[in-house]
């Protein structure tokens, strides 16, 4: 018991640390045997899936952890705070990780073979990203981790399709490349007017000086950057071309957290580093962000009907539920924020879900044209099953977790007094219904002539578990949302609204 | 390109300068603890060194000095000694990278401090190093084996 108390302190550094030691011990394993790699990432990822887990059952019970690199004091030295909108966004994306390692045996082999080793050294890589961005409390060193996991996804990204992969990286990397240095003049900005690295140090120094254009331009800067990042829909170029090209492990990974990470990021500097009131009544800034939000929903639904590529469908399909996250936290009202934050959680489940099933079709059968996927329905059972489960969570039907998200944010539209939000979210269920219907009718309805002699011809084992896992989440998490709700997101939505003071 | 590497005053020149060039790397990254420089910069004058030799002596002189295989060690023990020496730090009671929790010098922390700082300073530039050298590997022109080789 002493043995695990003497870790247990050190859990914040380690969630960052054990991908990072994993990821460069690598090259070593894969070089030993090169089937190995596998089994380590595998290894690695659930060690930090139980110390992320661990974070927030502590976090939940005893409040904020605060960890002092070096142990110099916060706001000289660098600090890791864990509270409960990391530790929640931290659990995610150890979690997903976790699912996309299990998976990714197989694919991983065929998609990039000859580079396995490599793959999942960056792989690990990017953990430690997300990793660091999500759990640092100083801007400076979240600076750092962003660079680590935009460059990995370059990398990841480049390792797809032959020639279209490194295009679509190239223009990821030049548009990320903008959105960091956006965010680095950002920071460069804020320390220049409060000499301080540290986001609650820099909460507590900002609002006497609100009246100062350079912290207007930080505020400008980091919005634009994070925009970018997150792919909100006048920034998206760089989207849908990395989604489609990049190996199906990568998109799924990617899809599923990178997004989700620049979401995070968004929230904390507009309620970790400014305060809530500098952002929704100074500013107005969050109100811009609603309605930048809305037409992302409806932009990208329209776009997402016009693909046939599948990947490149759920890619659109990401510009706009990218939307409903921060359509949530422009709504700036308790009801909205709490549908914003669920949302998180539940496109990570589902756009995972959504792209590992597009990567197993691949798997098998090479096809990635939904017009072609007649009689998958017969050959694949469980996989487009899954397919069918995450894609009426997407559209929103009760019983799932877009269901509850949706429902949050209509809720905080209303409350907000704002009905044409409730609209775009009812439109945007309706487009929903129209994109994912043309998957549902290939797969399900194709003619009997064409199908009959389909054998069932099932994806492996590894690459069903995690799906089938995924699946299952988003059911119970849309019949039993209390859990996230009550015990994360509704104490999480007050803190950032309210009493804004955070780490 | 073959006019460089035919010179003899350029190839006599690189033999004689290349140790010179390591030996400035390995104070530069020693001296990182105190003063300027440190494990980066050393590592990038280190890797320089080698990049030079290989390309004023050819790709394949230059990997039997510096061969994949050792590149990828070096890359992965790099990291992880700056990794194991802050894990080191917390088995001994303090936080990650707190040196002076160590007693390997009783009674002076800073000391401490100081050399571990400079172990820290080594691992970055153990890394950086390899790093440099198989990106310049990776981008030359393929006089080198083929990268899918190696699986």
């Amino acid at each position: 018991m002493t043995g695990f108390e003497l870790i247990a302190t050190h859990l914040p550094i380690l969630t960052v640390v054990v991908p990072l030691i994993a990821g460069f011990l690598t090259p070593i394993v894969g070089w030993i045997d090169r089937r190995l790699p596998w089994y380590w990432v595998m290894l690695a990822m659930f060690v930090v899936l139980l110390i992320a887990g661990n974070n927030l059952v502590t976090v939940i019970n005893s409040g904020t952890i605060q960890y002092k690199l070096g142990g110099w004091d916060p706001p000289f030295g660098i600090e890791y705070v864990i509270d409960l909108l990391n530790g929640f966004v931290c659990l995610i994306i150890a979690f997903i990780a976790f699912m996309v390692s299990i998976y990714s045996k197989e694919s991983v082999k065929k998609e990039v073979p000859g580079k396995t080793t490599p793959f999942y050294s960056v792989f690990l890589l990017l953990i430690t990203g997300l990793m660091g961005m999500t759990i640092t409390g100083d801007i400076f060193n979240f600076y750092v981790f962003l660079e680590i996991s935009s460059l990995t996804a370059y990398a990841l990204i480049a390792m797809g399709d032959r020639g279209d992969g490194v295009v679509a990286s190239f223009n990821y990397l030049i548009m990320g490349t903008v959105a960091a240095s956006f965010i680095l003049l950002g920071i460069g900005y804020l320390y220049a007017v409060t000499g301080t690295l540290n986001m609650a140090d820099m909460q507590n120094l900002l609002p006497s000086i609100y009246q100062n254009k350079v912290v207007l331009a930080a505020l400008a800067f980091f919005m634009v950057g994070f925009s970018i990042k997150v792919g909100l829909f006048p920034l998206h170029a760089w989207l849908p071309d990395a989604y489609t090209h990049a190996p199906s492990t990568a998109s799924a990974l990617i899809a599923g957290l990178m997004t989700k990470v620049g979401a995070y990021a968004m929230i904390r500097f507009m309620f970790g580093v400014f305060t809530p009131d500098f952002v929704i009544t100074t500013t107005g800034m969050t109100n811009i962000l609603a309605w930048a939000a809305a037409l992302a929903i409806i932009v990208g639904s329209v776009l997402a009907i016009a693909q046939s590529d599948i990947k490149r469908m759920l890619a659109y399909s990401s510009i706009s539920q990218i939307g409903y996250i921060l359509l949530g936290v422009g709504l700036a009202n308790m009801i909205g924020m709490e549908g914003g934050l669920l949302h998180v959680l539940n496109h990570a489940l589902m756009k995972c879900a959504l792209f590992l099933v597009a990567g197993a079709i691949f798997y098998k059968t090479g096809i990635r044209n939904l017009y072609q996927f007649k009689g998958l329905g017969k050959k694949m059972p469980v996989t487009t099953t899954v397919f069918m489960i995450a894609a009426l969570s997407m559209i929103g039907v009760p019983g799932t977790v877009g269901f509850t998200s949706k429902w949050y944010l209509a809720l905080g539209s209303v409350d907000a007094g704002q009905w044409i939000f409730v609209f775009v979210i009812l439109l945007s269920s309706l487009l929903n219904i129209v994109y994912f219907w043309r998957v549902f009718d290939n797969i399900w309805f194709g003619h009997p002539h064409e199908i009959e002699h389909i054998k069932k011809d099932e994806a492996p084992l590894t690459m069903l578990a995690p799906m089938v896992i995924l699946a299952l989440l988003c059911v119970f998490f849309g019949l039993f949302a209390y859990y996230p709700v009550h015990y994360v997101i509704e104490p999480l939505s007050v803190e950032l609204l309210k009493l804004g003071g955070m780490p | 390109m073959s006019g460089i590497q035919e010179s003899v005053i350029i190839r006599t020149v690189v033999r004689i300068i290349v140790p010179f060039i390591q030996l400035f790397a390995l104070y530069v990254i020693m001296h990182g603890a105190s003063g300027p420089g440190g494990g980066f910069q050393g590592g990038v004058i280190f890797g320089a060194a080698i990049i030079l030799y290989a390309m004023i002596f050819g790709i394949g002189e230059g990997k039997k000095k510096m061969s994949d295989a050792l590149d990828k060690i070096l890359a992965s023990t790099g990291l992880t000694i700056y990794a194991a020496t802050g894990l080191i730090c917390i088995v001994c009671g303090g936080m990650f990278l707190q040196y002076g929790a160590v007693p390997l010098i009783p009674d002076n922390p800073a000391e401490v401090s100081k050399y571990l700082i400079d172990l820290v300073e080594i691992g970055i530039g153990i890394t950086v190093l390899a790093v440099m050298i198989s990106l310049f590997f990776n981008v030359s022109p393929p006089e080198s084996e083929p990268e899918e080789a190696e699986e």
